[in-house]
């Protein structure tokens, strides 16, 4: 039998490390966004015969477009495609640009996948889709409410597990934050898709490990609810395994060999169900285990401010 | 009970055979669509975004009303244009998405769109002198035309006066003209503008008429015309064009582009290919690691899976969804969910074999207490699907439409085969005494 109930403070503190980062990064360098959520224009450019990098960027200044963001498209198929970022252009100035560059670099290049996204577009889409993320979560919470209503408090459960998917979330986005900087990995409508996704997700193990807690206080054959938790983690261990793996599975093949337009998309998913894994067997429960016990007061007793509860607490002791 | 069960087993092939006449079509596609529909991120095309300028649109009609008026327009016009499935859908209140499949060229498709059949009538800009104005090419610069409506205020004469019945037919020479009417407001501001360029017959100036912005003919002004009038100088099959778009009318409200992408269809052939043979190998692990840990029970629940596949492509088919790269990751994923279910359900009736249950009593327990997870889970995912629908609806996000519908489908359909197919199989496994040895189980002897 694993102990991880006892060593709840340790998984908290893991979480915290992969989060913190993530949470700074956003906060400084915020998402690097594609042309779903930011004005502008994207298009890829093959070159046939291959360009260098530095020629294109040269190339790109005196076509007039000095801040195009030029990257070297490395999942493509043939090595010449370059992805470029641009202010929002028109596809006749696109045109113009497409026939400078052929004049200048002397080869000819094909544009695909042009998409051009105004101003007004880009910002109400990020906030509709931070809306999306806030009423799925939401919706979610008051269904496991629901589902444990027959237990006492049943808005706890609801809760815990929120906590634990929105662990799940500020994972993925930290992470895809920290890429987005390191290497120019942008987020887009897609990218809410599997955030969402992820949320819907990450519930499952959670809910398989809380169903047992509550199948195993039933049956009240265990008095304490610490106690409970671990034998419930340890019984449902293999199984919250199984099916991540499963899951697992599938996306990693989609990730080493699918589509280039998904791989991103899929790596957003694969985290998810990673760290939603990781979150349901040492989080979750253990949330459930610290609000039982009202472990929240020793934190609320470190804060500065509220130092008259911990003299009360010491005396007490 | 017995019975039940085999009801249901009868159930399932049915459904199995049923999906696999639709999947693979013997008939000719009586059976739903032939091919699989595809969305233009795989198939390439022309994706536009319009944002409707609603406070410009006629005062008579409702936001809806000019909305529903702008998107059966543009249907009309895409589709005499010869585009193969063109989606037109209003997105939110003010907006309408234009899919065009394997439409490469998206400069035509824009022109098309953007001005259907708005015809202006011009005049020659004139300096303070009197003289007109010419550009650098030397042609005159014609400004809109503009007169006194009813209500006193300075009114742009074009087409949105003009009565739906407009036709073709020739001059005395036999060459084509369109004949046009107007009513009563255009009426009036035909006869003002046209008494002032017409001046008595002293030095009368040209009316110019455009469609779309373009010149068609500049004749001079003859006479004072009220209601009725032709246009000259237009081929047979543009008089025929051009009575069209008279007659369905210009856009009620101006439309501006806000989002454009052109997807060029090799790189989505290509995205296809291997999405798809990766969702093959992902799935083909799956199946193997099912058999491998829970043996029979596991080659129940990879059958299971491929029916599950098979049910889902019927629908695809069968309901003509657009399949979007997304979209076939969203049923690749549910795949790898769809055995979750099992999973769960396995590792029960492992619990319940190791606490001495039967094996058909294990196998009763096991579906009996693995539901309510199941249940509970697949619900979640459900309510994020709804919400990832709304979400893809409202900003014409086609591709998050498209992989939450998969999903939503494939949660629905999983929840059918893991569970419901997956136990009428095991039972009547038991019941013919076929899972009697624990090692076919996987179940270990401690």
């Amino acid at each position: 039998m694993i102990n991880i109930i006892s060593k709840r403070y340790w998984f908290f503190l893991i979480s915290a490390l992969i989060i913190v980062p993530g949470i700074i990064s956003l906060a400084v360098k915020q998402l690097n966004y594609n042309t779903d959520f930011k004005p502008g224009t994207s298009v890829t450019i093959s070159f046939q015969p291959q360009v260098d990098e530095n020629a294109l960027r040269t190339a790109m200044t005196a076509a007039g477009y000095p801040d195009a963001t030029i990257q070297l498209a490395s999942t493509g198929t043939s090595s010449g495609n370059y992805f470029i970022s641009l202010p929002e252009i028109t596809i006749a100035q696109e045109t113009t640009l497409i026939s400078d560059l052929k004049t200048s670099l002397n080869s000819t290049p094909t544009a695909s996948d042009f998409t051009t996204t105004s101003a007004a577009v880009a910002s109400q889409t990020v906030r509709y889709a931070i809306i999306a993320v806030i009423v799925a979560a939401i919706c979610i919470m008051i269904y496991i409410s629901f589902a444990f209503r027959k237990m006492p408090r049943p808005f706890r459960w609801g809760v815990c597990a929120i906590i634990a998917l929105l662990h799940d979330l500020l994972v993925v986005i930290g992470i895809f934050s920290i890429l987005g900087w390191t290497l120019n990995v942008q987020v887009g409508a897609l990218f809410i898709t599997a955030v969402l996704t992820v949320a819907g997700y990450s519930v499952h193990d959670t809910i398989v490990v809380f169903d047992r807690i509550r199948e195993n206080m039933l049956k009240g054959n265990l008095k304490d609810f610490e106690k409970t938790v671990d034998f419930s983690i340890n019984e449902t261990f293999v199984r919250s395994l199984n099916t991540s793996l499963t899951v697992i599975f599938v996306l990693f093949a989609l990730f080493l060999i699918g589509g280039v337009t998904i791989h991103y998309f899929v790596l957003a998913l694969l985290i998810g169900v990673i760290t939603g894994t990781y979150s349901s067997i040492c989080n979750a429960s253990a949330l459930l285990v610290v609000w039982e016990n009202n472990e929240w007061r020793r934190f609320i007793s470190w804060i500065p401010g509220v130092s008259k509860n911990k003299k009360q607490e010491v005396k007490t002791v | 009970m017995n019975r039940r069960e085999n009801y249901l087993l009868l159930l399932v092939i049915i459904l199995l055979v049923l999906a696999l006449c639709i999947v693979f079509p013997v008939n000719n596609g009586i059976l739903g669509h032939k091919d699989f529909k595809e969305g233009i991120d795989i198939k390439g095309g022309t994706y536009l975004l319009y944002q409707a300028d609603l406070s410009q649109k006629p005062a008579s009609e409702t936001d809806a009303q000019a909305m529903s008026a702008v998107q059966s327009k543009i249907e009309r016009r895409v589709n005499s244009a010869g585009t193969t499935e063109p989606i037109v859908q209003l997105q939110g209140s003010d907006r309408i998405l234009v899919q065009l499949p394997g439409i490469t060229d998206s400069s035509e498709a824009i022109q098309s769109i953007g001005a259907v059949g708005l015809l202006e009538f011009k005049e020659e800009q004139l300096d303070s002198s009197g003289n007109v104005v010419n550009d650098s090419s030397g042609n005159p610069v014609w400004i809109p035309a503009t007169a006194a409506g009813t209500d006193g205020t300075q009114k742009e004469l074009t087409g949105a006066y003009l009565l739906p019945n407009s036709y073709v037919e020739t001059d005395s020479l036999g060459k084509p003209q369109v004949a046009f009417e107007f009513n009563s407001e255009g009426a009036k501001l035909m006869e003002e503008i046209t008494t002032v360029l017409y001046n008595n017959g002293v030095n009368n100036r040209p009316l110019g008429i455009f469609l779309d912005s373009q010149f068609i003919s500049s004749p001079r002004v003859d006479a004072v015309i009220t209601n009725k009038g032709v246009i000259q100088g237009v081929t047979l099959s543009f008089a025929r064009d051009m009575v069209n778009d008279l007659n369905s009318g210009s856009l009620d409200v101006p439309l501006t582009i806000i989002q454009q992408t052109d997807v060029n269809a090799t790189l989505g052939a290509d995205s296809l290919h291997k999405s798809l043979l990766a969702g093959l190998i992902g799935i083909a692990c799956v199946a193997f690691f099912m058999i491998a840990y829970y043996r029979l029970p596991g080659l129940v629940a990879t059958v299971a899976l491929g029916i599950y596949a098979g049910i889902i492509l019927a629908i695809f088919k069968l309901f003509n969804i657009t399949l979007t790269l997304p979209g076939i990751a969203g049923f690749v994923i549910s795949t790898g969910m769809a055995v979750d279910a099992n999973v769960l359900i396995f590792e029960r009736m492992k619990e319940e074999l190791k606490r001495g249950l039967t094996m058909k009593m294990a196998v009763a327990e096991g579906f009996h207490r693995a539901w309510p997870s199941i249940w509970i889970s697949n619900v979640s995912t459900l309510i994020t699907c709804v919400i990832l629908y709304w979400f893809g609806n409202t900003f014409g996000a086609f591709m998050v439409k498209g992989f939450a519908i998969t999903l939503a489908l494939g949660v629905i359909v999983s929840l059918f085969s893991s569970v419901t197919v997956t136990r009428t199989f095991l039972t009547q496994l038991v019941n013919n005494g076929m899972m009697k040895g624990l090692t076919l189980y996987g179940g270990k002897h401690d």
